[in-house]
This record gives structure tokens, C-alpha cells and sequence, in this order.
């Protein structure tokens, strides 16, 4: 990453190392710093979700369909108290949108990461290489943008069984293309610009003259494009349940959760999908609180 | 969250207020759009309820599905082999021109040879010769002696010899060989979007009340609510069960509510030794449980079927214990729902020698019945706690479907335990008996929906004699006692009868049809 | 330029060719609709009979020989479903959904961009901050919830505007539109706006982003130097600048905008495309999906092309290149 650039400042800001330089730039912003730690809390809640629920919302032995829409602080049959309510199913919402926290962020960042990487590669390859090699990946992401996920969701879907890794399957194969023609578009402007011409003067290696030089102008965008991915495709996820096609029922996503809750709606029962989309948009939102901060600190262009 | 239990409360009693500008103009929200306005196009529910409204059968469906007079005033058969039907005179079709028998020979030819019909009408016509004996007057013979001929017939939409028999899907389309006899008459037909249809006021028979009906295809459930929350529409078909209550409860509306013909049921792999979704504990291969008697009527048992009409479908159903509810013909008088018993499904399983349990997988439509996912998900549970750990899929219909007929190899089915429903279209008995329990005969036409391969000679003597016998009273005592037998030996394993709701307005009243069909005519003031 | 602008068409033959194998193929996998179309009371023979009308009886292979022989003459086949021709299904439903698409592009452009200016101006401020954390929330939400909670409030609660649908229709510049009457613009509001949430935040941060990053950047700081005024430097300067990221995205979202339409026209049963898309998709009539995608794909390239030469006459620096040439 941008390892480059913090490290040659960081010689000139004297002692610091590159981290605490980062650091102390990043505490700058105390809502930035609020969301990570609200980030961080909700990661302990996804991780530690067996040890502090009542219920395992996916073993069907322990979810009782008598239990089911409970309004929140009722109490189920087997005695404990589901402050939350209850889904359709009869599972403790607050089990279960700590169940579903686990899988939606495992889902968004697995996801986000591998497309990223992926596209990312496929975009520099493409803007340095040129020729036909550009034309052959360009070509190849115009059909890629051009498949709506859902398409690709559902074909695949259909093709390998419902699952988590399918639904990752699917979202990477959904946005990777994005990443690659950002990065593309960026890297055309930043080669043609003198100071890359500079280096290639000076004899520095490709390698060299991709990850030193411009990977590092492309990262402003790339993290603009990054944080709505990733957020978008925890939403996607969801929108792919709304359509039918997401997650298995019995393992919810929160995707899933809000969009079993849909349906209860118009009958007043809020609590069944309006828990879980405030844990969805806690968790986007500072998600990308945090993404945005990261943004103005690492893109040295940005310095106040 | 106050808020928004705020705002239900003041949606409950501030909207609607406003009564529409044109008393006798309706618009009425479909949950399922009909595909085309080719009457003969696609035998499927949402076709045949739209055509109903501009074309007219010989004999018709009343809400029960009790057939009465339509275009044929009189029938019956006059031999073995021959059928009469006497034709009404005087009537006319919407361009003016007149009804007689050849409208009748060349709507019967037309029905099943429609050219890329994804569902032909082939299913009632075949085997069977219409005759022109005069003007008002015509003979359907068949090879051999078929009791079910006037049931058929009432399935057959009647177009125009003049402006409809050559006419092609696209002219219907457009409307230019949409002419019928019926209640109403054809306006505008966009797709995704509305149909338009206007009172005929020659009708032969009772004159609609409304001038001009609109219909709009919203398929999403909660946006149907809130079309008629809001007054855009006056009436909604599928109610989704969740809103019921709430809806029950709102002054100013009024809900309509039938229990359709169509049976949830489990349908159970009775063939394979080895079902590709049984597995023994742990994941190994079992000899298919599923094919002991015990086994089956240990998996009734621990359905608790009171806990899924009451939670699941929030009361809005009726447990079932055969293939049709009470009241309709064929019905056994013998046979009452399952009684959840998991301690005696426990002690069935152990008598089988499946005391410690299996693992198994129950497949389900997401999109297709009243809340089938959350049925499907229920059994789950209810089965995982009798020992047989469950596993829950459900996909959508377009692939379910498929997969669950011949998704196998040989084109078998591929599913062990499914989770299905069955309308009764002919609404008796012989439909479901017919098509689900008769052994898988392709030549015949039977047990095209037979999904669990069940075979069982007796019930298939019983029902070939059924459907050889004209006498009303003979043939449903032999239904009955086929219903019996299959149901006895779990066969199938019924859940709920589906019940329909429908919402409108207050001051309007929908008269609840068996065959879920949502027609304008039924559509009263109150 | 000419040479370019052929030898991308030329090239978007072949995509459009390798999309409708894919989709094709795939489409295949997943299944056919058969037994979903059928009545249930259908026998075997009659089943077998539908399979032969829809031609699923013969190798795929051959089915695939015999849509592109079709395509040659302009024919994508009949629909499954309907039994009409694909395309004019497609075209039927073509104009809603771009009116949907053009309207939420013009509130993605028309908000987006003043607010993402003075998000970027003035990024101090408290205003600011609020839109920014109103764009954080815009692609927060899934839009079928969004869409959802705004029937609600504003059908079901409020009053004020139709729940769903299409609204009355007028002709004007011979252009037969919703856009021309009060009911149909009425009608038009909620779901243009529903789609064009994500667009709005996606307008904002971008604007924003590149505000800030030009401010620092040596000719601004030389215009400014240079005693222009700021509505000159930033109408002008600025915004040259800043706009390519956003004639990029923008570019690239009005074809997902088409093809993403399918939640928002679900939600509010708008009758465009994308409706028919999500339908024809879970119905798996193919010849209508395949020949929407087709479409898609075309209009898709085109757009690209079209961006990549705004592109180049937005920053000269970056030539139309094409290596094979």
C-alpha cells in the first residue's frame, strides 16, 4: 500500500514511527475515533456472539415457531427474556442479530478485500501494460459491469447451492470490475503525468514505478470507491435476500433478518426488521466513518 | 420505534377518508399478472381469472366451484359416449355479431393448438369431439365414458368464430380479436402496468355493477398494503396473512376471506433405497427411512399443525387431514387431521428402528404458497426435535419446481422430502388423487405430480373405476375410499388448507372464490 | 478518432456476442421455466408438448444456432412467457425506466454536486459535516428498505404522493411521457428518488473529495494568487477538474442505473425494464432476459465510449488511445 510515501515523511518528521505518525493523525477527528471504537465493540459482540446469547438462533432444536414474533422484552418458552422480540421463526432477535452481525461483516469484508485485490491487480496490469492486453481486461470489464449482480447472483446461486462463500463468490464477481476500471482511469492521468515519466528516466524497475509511484495516487479514489463497495455490499447482500436469492433462511444474515422483517411492516411489527437494520447501519456507517478518515489521512495530496 | 407505532396508529384511522370520485369505477391490485389476453393462451390461474371477465365457458364456476349455466343453458349425456349441450340464444358478442354453435367447434379447436403457449388447454380437450348439431345445439363425444365432461368443458373460454378463432396472441394483445360474450369488454391492455376493461351492457346474464374496472399488478405484498392503505386502490387480492390482523381491525375497510382448494402438503421419497437427502447421523448412507409406514406417520405426528395455522399463518388457515377441505366432492367423512403427538413419534421412530434419529433435508418454494418458507422452516424444527435433525432449503419456484419433478437423473425427482401444494382446479377429488397419489404413468397421464413416487395398485384400481363412473353418488364414495387408503398409509402427509384473503374498501364486499380467482363480478357493494 | 470510435464498435459486437453465450449458457443451467408455466393438472404429454413449442427439446447447442441465426435478422426470439418477441417486450418497457433513470440522474447531479461543493469548500463546517454524514446514510440504507419507509411516510402517513405505479401519460415534443402531467410527475417522485439516493452520496463524496484535493494543488492556489475571484476559480477551474472522477461514475452509473432499476421498479411496481428483467429472471424466460442483457450490454459500451471521449476532451492529457492500432 502506501507504505512509501508515510515512510519517506516519516524520516523527515524526526522520531515518530510510521504508525504513531498515522495514529495521531487519525485521533484528529474524535467522530472517526468514536466509530472505530464502535467498530471495534461490534466486532467483539460478532466474535464473542456464542458466549453471550441466550440462543443459537441456527440450531433449529433451540428455535421454537411458539416463540415467534414476540414483541421485545417478552418471554420466550424456555424462560430466558428476548429484549429484543422475536423473528417470524421464533428466534431471539438479539441472538440473532449477533449471529447475523458475524456472517454480514465476514461476508462484506471478505468480499470487499478480494475485490479489491483482485481488481486492483487487473487494473494496473491493464493501464501499464496497454496493447492488447488493456484492450482484452477493459473489454472484459465492460461485460462484467454490464451483468447486474443479481443476475450473477442468482445464475450462480443456482449453479453452486446457496452458502456464504457463494454469496462472497458472487459479490467479488459483482465488484471487482470497479476497482479495476477506477484504478485504470486514475493510472492512465498519474503515467502520463512527469514525475512517473521522471522515474522511468531515472531507470527505477516497473515493479518499482507501479507500487512506489502509482499505486499510491490511486489510492484517494480507491478508497472513496472501497468504503461504498464494502458497504454496498453488505446492502447488496441483503437486496439479494429481499429478491430471494441470498442467504439460507435458516442461517441469517442481518440481510436476511431485514428482509424477513419486510414483510411484518405494514402490521406494526417494527422490531423484527428494525433492530437489525440499526445494527446493519451502525455498522455501515461507522464503517465508513472510519474509511473516510483513513481516506484524508493516508492521501498526502490532502495535508493540512 | 414509538414513532412508527405512531404513525400505524394514525395510518389506521386517517387514511381513506376520501371516497372515489366515480362510485361505480373499480381498481383492483393483482398479486399475479395474467401473461397475456389471449384467452387460450396460458391455462394458468391468473389468465383464466382475467379471461372470465370478457369471455364467457358454456358452463361456468360459481365461488364454489358448483358448475351453473353459462353460454349452455342445459347439458348432459345422452349416451356412454356422447354429451349434449343446448347453447343460449340471443347473445351477442361485444362487436355485435351473434353466438352460435360454430363459435363453440372453433374455440374447442383453438383452445389447445395456440401457437408457443407455455400451457395449453390440451389437458381438457383432449380425446374429445365437438359436433355441431345445429345452431344452438352441440354434441362433445369421447372414446370412452368420462363423468368429468361438463368439469372440462367449464374450463374452456369461448372466442368469436368471426373475430377471434384466427385471431393471434398479438390480436389479442391489442385488442382487435378480443371480443367475447362476457360481463365485460375489452380496453387497454399494457403489460406490467394495467388493464383496462369496461361494462358490457348487453350481458345476457346479471349486469355488472361497475362500469369500468382497472387492474393493477402489484406483486410485492407490503406495497399492496400500502396501495390500499393510501386509496389508490379500492380492493387487493393476497393479503399477505402478517397484515391481517391489522387490517381486521381498521374501520375502514373490509376484509373477505374463503378456504381455497388447494392442500400444503409433504410429499416423501417412497421409492429409492438410497434418497440423495436422508442420510444416517453424522452424514453416512441409510436404507430410506422414509419408506416405513412408521417413519411416515411418525413425521405427521410430530407436526404440531395448530402451531403453524395459528403462528405461522396467524390463524389464517385450516389443518388438513386429506387432499380437499370438508364440503367439496370426494371428501371422506373419516378422516380428521393428525394430532401433534412428538412423544408417539418418538416411540414410532424407535418401533422402525430409527430410535436415534436421521438427518434430513426438506426442500420448499420461497415464492409460490401463503408463507411456504416459514412452513418449511417450522417442519424443521419440529422434526430436528423428534431426533430427525432437519436441514431447511428453499429456493424460488422457477427452480424449485424443476428440480423437484425431474431434476434427477433420468429426469427423477431429486428431492427426498418436499414441502408442496395442490389447487383442486376441477375442484374434486379425482384432481389430487389423480395427479399426486396414482402411480407415475406417463402414458396414461397419471402421477405427473406424483414427486414421491408413491404406488399404490389398490388406489389406482379404485381410481380408474372412479373415473369410469357417470353416477355422481357411486364415484364419490369410490374417491372417498381411495382418499382413504392413500392418506392411511401417509401417502402424502397434508399440513393446512390455504385460506384466501381479499381486502377493500368498506363499503365493498368480495365474495371469496375456492379457486383463488379475483374476479370484478364478485365485487359487491354493501 | 474515427478509427477509434469503429474499432470500439467493432469491438462491442464481440462482447455483445460473448455476453448473450454467457447468459445463454447460463441461463440454461439454472433451468427452464416448464414446470412452473405448466398447469399443475397438465399430464406428461402435455408437458412434453410445451417443451417442444419452446424448442427446449433440442440441444443447447442447437438452440444457441438458432437464436444467433435469429439475431442475424433482428429477431431475440419469443418470449417464454408471453409469447410475444423479446424485443418489443423490452422496448415496451424501455422508455419508464429510462425516464426513472434520467430523473434520478438529474437528483443525483442537481444535489449532489452543490452539496458536495460546499461539503468540500467548507469542510469545517457544521453543515458539512451533517452532509456528510446524510451521504454516509444515503448508501447505508438498502434501497428496498428506503423505498419502503418512503411509502410509508409519504403514501401511507402523509398523504402527499401515490403509493405506486405509473402515472397518467401525455405527449409533448412527441414524446409520449409521465413526465409531462402532474399525476404522472407525482408518481414519478418516490422511485427516482429512491434510486437516486445512493447516486446523491455517491455525487457528494466525490465532488467533495475532489474539491479538497484540487485546493491543494498548485493552479488553484495560482488563480487564487492571481486575484480571480472565487466564483471564477471555482466554476471554472475547480470544476473542470473535479468533474472527470464524476462524468466517470456518473457515466457508469446510468447503465447500472438502467439495469439496477429492477428493486426500486419492483418496490413501487413501476412497469420499466428493469421490472421485467427481475420477472422474466425469477420466471427464467430466456429469451427475454438474454435480449435485455444484449441490449444492456450495447447501450453499456456505448456509454463508455461516450465517457472516454468526454474523458479526453475534459483532460487533454489523456489521449484516446487504442495500442492495436
Amino acid at each position: 500500500m502506501s507504505a512509501g510515501d508515510i515512510e519517506t515523511t516519516a524520516v523527515e518528521a524526526r522520531v515518530e514511527t510510521p504508525f504513531q505518525r498515522f495514529w495521531s493523525e487519525f485521533r484528529e477527528s474524535t467522530i472517526a475515533l468514536i466509530a472505530l471504537i464502535v467498530l471495534a465493540l461490534i466486532v467483539l459482540l460478532a466474535v464473542l456472539a456464542p458466549w453471550i446469547t441466550p440462543q443459537d438462533p441456527y440450531d433449529l432444536a433451540q428455535v421454537d415457531v411458539l416463540d415467534g414474533k414476540l414483541p421485545p422484552g417478552s418471554e420466550a418458552f424456555t424462560g430466558y427474556t428476548m429484549w429484543l422480540g422475536s423473528d417470524g421463526a421464533g428466534r431471539d432477535l438479539y441472538s440473532a442479530i449477533l449471529y447475523g452481525l458475524r456472517i454480514s461483516l465476514m461476508v462484506g469484508m471478505a468480499s470487499g478485500v478480494l475485490a479489491l485485490i483482485i481488481g486492483t491487480a487487473i487494473g494496473l496490469v491493464a493501464a501499464y501494460a496497454g496493447g492488447r492486453t488493456e484492450t482484452l481486461i477493459m473489454r472484459a470489464v465492460d461485460i462484467q459491469l454490464s451483468f447486474p449482480a443479481v443476475l450473477i447472483a442468482l445464475m450462480l446461486v443456482a449453479i453452486l447451492g446457496r452458502g456464504i462463500d457463494k454469496i462472497i463468490i458472487a459479490l467479488v464477481a459483482a465488484q471487482w470490475a470497479y476497482y479495476a476500471r477506477t484504478v485504470r482511469g486514475t493510472a492512465l492521468v498519474e503515467s502520463a503525468k512527469e514525475y512517473i515519466e521522471a522515474a522511468r528516466c531515472l531507470g527505477l524497475s516497473h515493479t518499482r514505478v507501479v507500487f512506489r509511484h502509482v499505486l499510491p495516487n490511486c489510492m484517494a479514489p480507491l478508497i472513496v470507491i472501497g468504503t461504498v463497495q464494502t458497504a454496498s455490499a453488505i446492502a447488496l447482500e441483503s437486496t439479494l435476500s429481499f429478491l430471494g436469492v441470498g442467504l439460507r433462511q435458516t442461517e441469517p444474515s442481518l440481510g436476511v433478518l431485514i428482509s424477513n422483517g419486510f414483510e411484518y411492516m405494514m402490521s406494526g411489527r417494527y422490531w423484527i426488521s428494525f433492530f437489525p437494520g440499526l445494527a446493519l447501519l451502525v455498522t455501515i456507517v461507522s464503517i465508513n466513518l472510519v474509511g473516510d478518515q483513513l481516506r484524508d489521512v493516508l492521501n498526502p495530496r490532502l495535508k493540512r | 420505534m414509538k414513532s412508527i407505532r405512531h404513525s400505524l396508529a394514525i395510518l389506521a384511522a386517517s387514511t381513506l377518508i376520501s371516497a372515489p370520485a366515480l362510485a361505480d369505477e373499480l381498481t383492483i391490485a393483482l398479486a399475479s399478472e395474467p401473461t397475456a389476453m389471449d384467452p387460450h393462451f396460458h391455462n394458468l390461474g391468473p389468465n383464466n381469472a382475467m379471461s372470465r371477465h370478457i369471455f364467457d365457458r358454456l358452463i361456468l364456476q360459481n365461488e364454489k366451484q358448483q358448475l351453473m349455466p353459462g353460454l349452455a343453458t342445459e347439458w348432459g349425456p345422452i349416451d356412454d359416449l356422447t354429451w349434449e349441450f343446448k347453447l343460449r340464444q340471443g347473445v351477442k358478442y361485444h362487436d355485435g355479431s351473434d353466438f352460435n354453435a360454430d363459435d363453440i367447434v372453433c374455440s374447442f379447436e383453438r383452445a389447445p393448438n395456440v401457437p408457443n403457449s407455455p400451457s395449453s388447454f390440451a389437458t381438457y380437450t383432449k380425446g374429445k369431439t365437438v359436433e355441431k348439431v345445429d345452431d344452438h345445439t352441440i354434441h362433445i363425444k369421447t372414446a370412452s365414458p368420462y363423468p368429468l365432461m361438463a368439469n372440462d368443458v367449464s374450463t374452456i373460454p369461448i372466442v368469436s368464430s368471426e373475430a377471434g378463432c384466427d385471431g393471434t396472441t398479438e390480436a389479442f394483445n391489442n385488442g382487435s380479436a378480443t371480443i367475447g360474450t362476457g360481463p365485460f369488454k375489452f380496453v387497454s391492455y399494457s403489460p406490467g402496468d394495467s388493464i383496462i376493461v369496461e361494462r358490457n351492457d348487453d350481458y345476457w346474464g346479471d349486469k355488472p355493477i361497475w362500469s369500468k374496472v382497472t387492474f393493477k399488478p402489484i406483486k410485492s405484498g407490503p406495497a399492496r398494503v400500502a396501495a390500499l392503505l393510501a386509496g389508490d386502490v379500492d380492493m387487493i387480492e393476497g393479503v399477505p396473512t402478517t397484515d391481517i390482523t391489522t387490517l381486521a381491525k381498521n374501520a375502514d375497510l373490509a376484509l373477505s376471506q374463503g378456504v381455497s382448494n388447494r392442500v400444503i402438503y409433504l410429499h416423501l421419497d417412497h421409492d429409492r433405497a438410497d434418497s440423495p437427502f436422508v442420510k444416517a447421523n453424522g452424514g453416512g448412507a441409510i436404507d430410506n427411512p422414509l419408506r416405513k409406514l412408521e417413519v411416515r406417520q411418525a413425521i405427521s405426528r410430530a407436526i404440531n399443525r395448530d402451531a403453524i395455522v395459528d403462528r405461522v399463518m396467524e390463524g389464517v388457515a385450516i389443518k388438513a387431514g386429506q387432499l380437499l377441505p370438508e364440503g367439496f366432492f370426494g371428501v371422506s367423512d373419516n378422516l380428521s387431521p393428525v394430532g401433534y403427538d412428538p412423544d408417539g413419534a418418538k416411540e414410532l421412530l424407535a418401533k422402525a428402528g430409527v430410535g436415534d434419529g436421521f438427518e434430513l433435508t426438506i426442500h420448499g418454494p420461497n415464492d409460490r404458497y401463503i408463507n411456504d418458507s416459514k412452513i418449511a422452516e417450522a417442519i424443521g424444527q419440529m422434526l430436528t426435535r423428534i431426533g430427525i435433525k432437519t436441514q431447511v432449503e428453499t429456493m424460488p419456484r422457477s427452480v424449485y419446481f424443476k428440480r423437484a419433478s425431474r431434476g434427477g437423473p433420468g429426469e427423477t425427482p431429486e428431492f427426498s422430502f418436499i414441502l408442496v401444494g395442490w389447487g383442486a382446479g376441477s375442484g374434486e377429488a379425482s384432481s389430487p388423487l389423480k395427479s399426486l397419489i396414482a402411480t407415475h404413468t406417463p402414458d396414461k397421464g397419471w402421477g405427473a405430480s406424483n414427486r414421491g413416487r408413491y404406488s399404490n395398485p389398490e388406489v389406482d384400481a379404485l381410481v380408474t373405476k372412479a373415473l369410469a363412473t357417470v353416477d355422481d353418488e357411486d364415484r364419490e364414495a369410490l374417491l372417498a375410499q381411495a382418499t382413504e387408503i392413500a392418506i392411511n398409509d401417509a401417502a402424502i402427509i397434508p399440513l393446512h388448507y390455504q385460506v384466501n384473503t381479499w381486502a377493500a374498501k368498506k363499503g365493498l364486499k368480495y365474495i371469496a372464490r375456492t379457486d383463488e380467482a379475483t374476479l370484478a363480478i364478485g365485487v359487491v357493494k354493501e | 478518432m474515427t478509427v477509434f470510435i469503429i474499432r470500439r464498435l467493432l469491438q462491442a459486437i464481440v462482447v455483445v456476442f460473448l455476453m448473450s453465450l454467457i447468459v445463454f449458457f447460463g441461463v440454461n443451467v439454472i433451468g427452464d421455466p416448464v414446470d412452473m408455466l405448466i398447469n399443475p393438472e397438465a399430464d406428461q404429454a402435455e408437458i412434453e408438448r410445451t417443451i417442444r413449442a419452446l424448442g427446449l427439446d433440442k440441444p443447447i447447442h442447437e438452440q444457441y444456432l438458432f437464436f444467433l441465426k435469429g439475431v442475424a435478422s433482428g429477431d431475440f426470439g419469443k418470449s417464454f412467457i408471453f409469447g410475444e418477441p423479446a424485443l418489443k417486450l423490452i422496448l415496451h418497457h424501455m422508455p419508464a425506466t429510462i425516464e426513472l433513470a434520467l430523473v434520478s440522474l438529474v437528483m443525483a447531479i442537481v444535489l449532489g454536486i452543490p452539496l458536495g461543493l460546499y461539503a468540500g469548500l467548507f469542510p469545517d463546517q457544521r453543515i458539512s459535516r451533517a452532509i456528510m454524514a446524510g451521504s454516509i446514510l444515503g448508501f447505508s440504507l438498502p434501497t428496498f428498505w428506503v423505498g419502503l419507509m418512503m411509502i410509508m411516510l409519504f403514501a401511507v402517513y402523509l398523504g402527499w404522493l401515490p403509493s405506486t405505479g405509473r402515472g397518467d401519460m401525455a405527449e409533448f415534443l412527441g414524446i409520449r411521457s409521465s413526465l409531462w402531467t402532474r399525476d404522472g410527475l407525482s408518481h414519478l417522485f418516490m422511485p427516482a428518488l429512491n434510486l437516486a439516493l445512493t447516486n446523491i452520496s455517491l455525487v457528494i463524496r466525490l465532488t467533495r473529495a475532489g474539491v479538497r484535493e484540487a485546493m491543494h494543488q498548485d493552479y488553484i492556489k495560482f488563480a487564487r494568487a492571481k486575484g480571480l475571484t472565487t466564483r471564477r476559480v471555482v466554476g471554472v477551474h475547480l470544476m473542470k477538474n473535479i468533474l472527470i472522477p464524476i462524468v466517470t461514475v456518473l457515466g457508469l452509473e446510468f447503465g447500472n442505473l438502467l439495469a439496477f432499476s429492477v428493486v426500486t421498479e419492483t418496490i413501487f411496481a413501476w412497469p420499466g425494464m428493469g421490472k421485467l428483467l427481475i420477472d422474466s429472471l425469477l420466471q427464467l424466460d430466456r429469451p427475454v432476459v438474454v435480449a435485455y442483457l444484449m441490449i444492456i450490454v450495447l447501450f453499456f459500451v456505448i456509454i463508455n465510449l461516450v465517457v472516454d471521449i468526454l474523458y479526453s476532451v475534459l483532460d487533454p492529457r489523456v489521449r484516446l488511445r487504442d495500442q492495436g492500432t
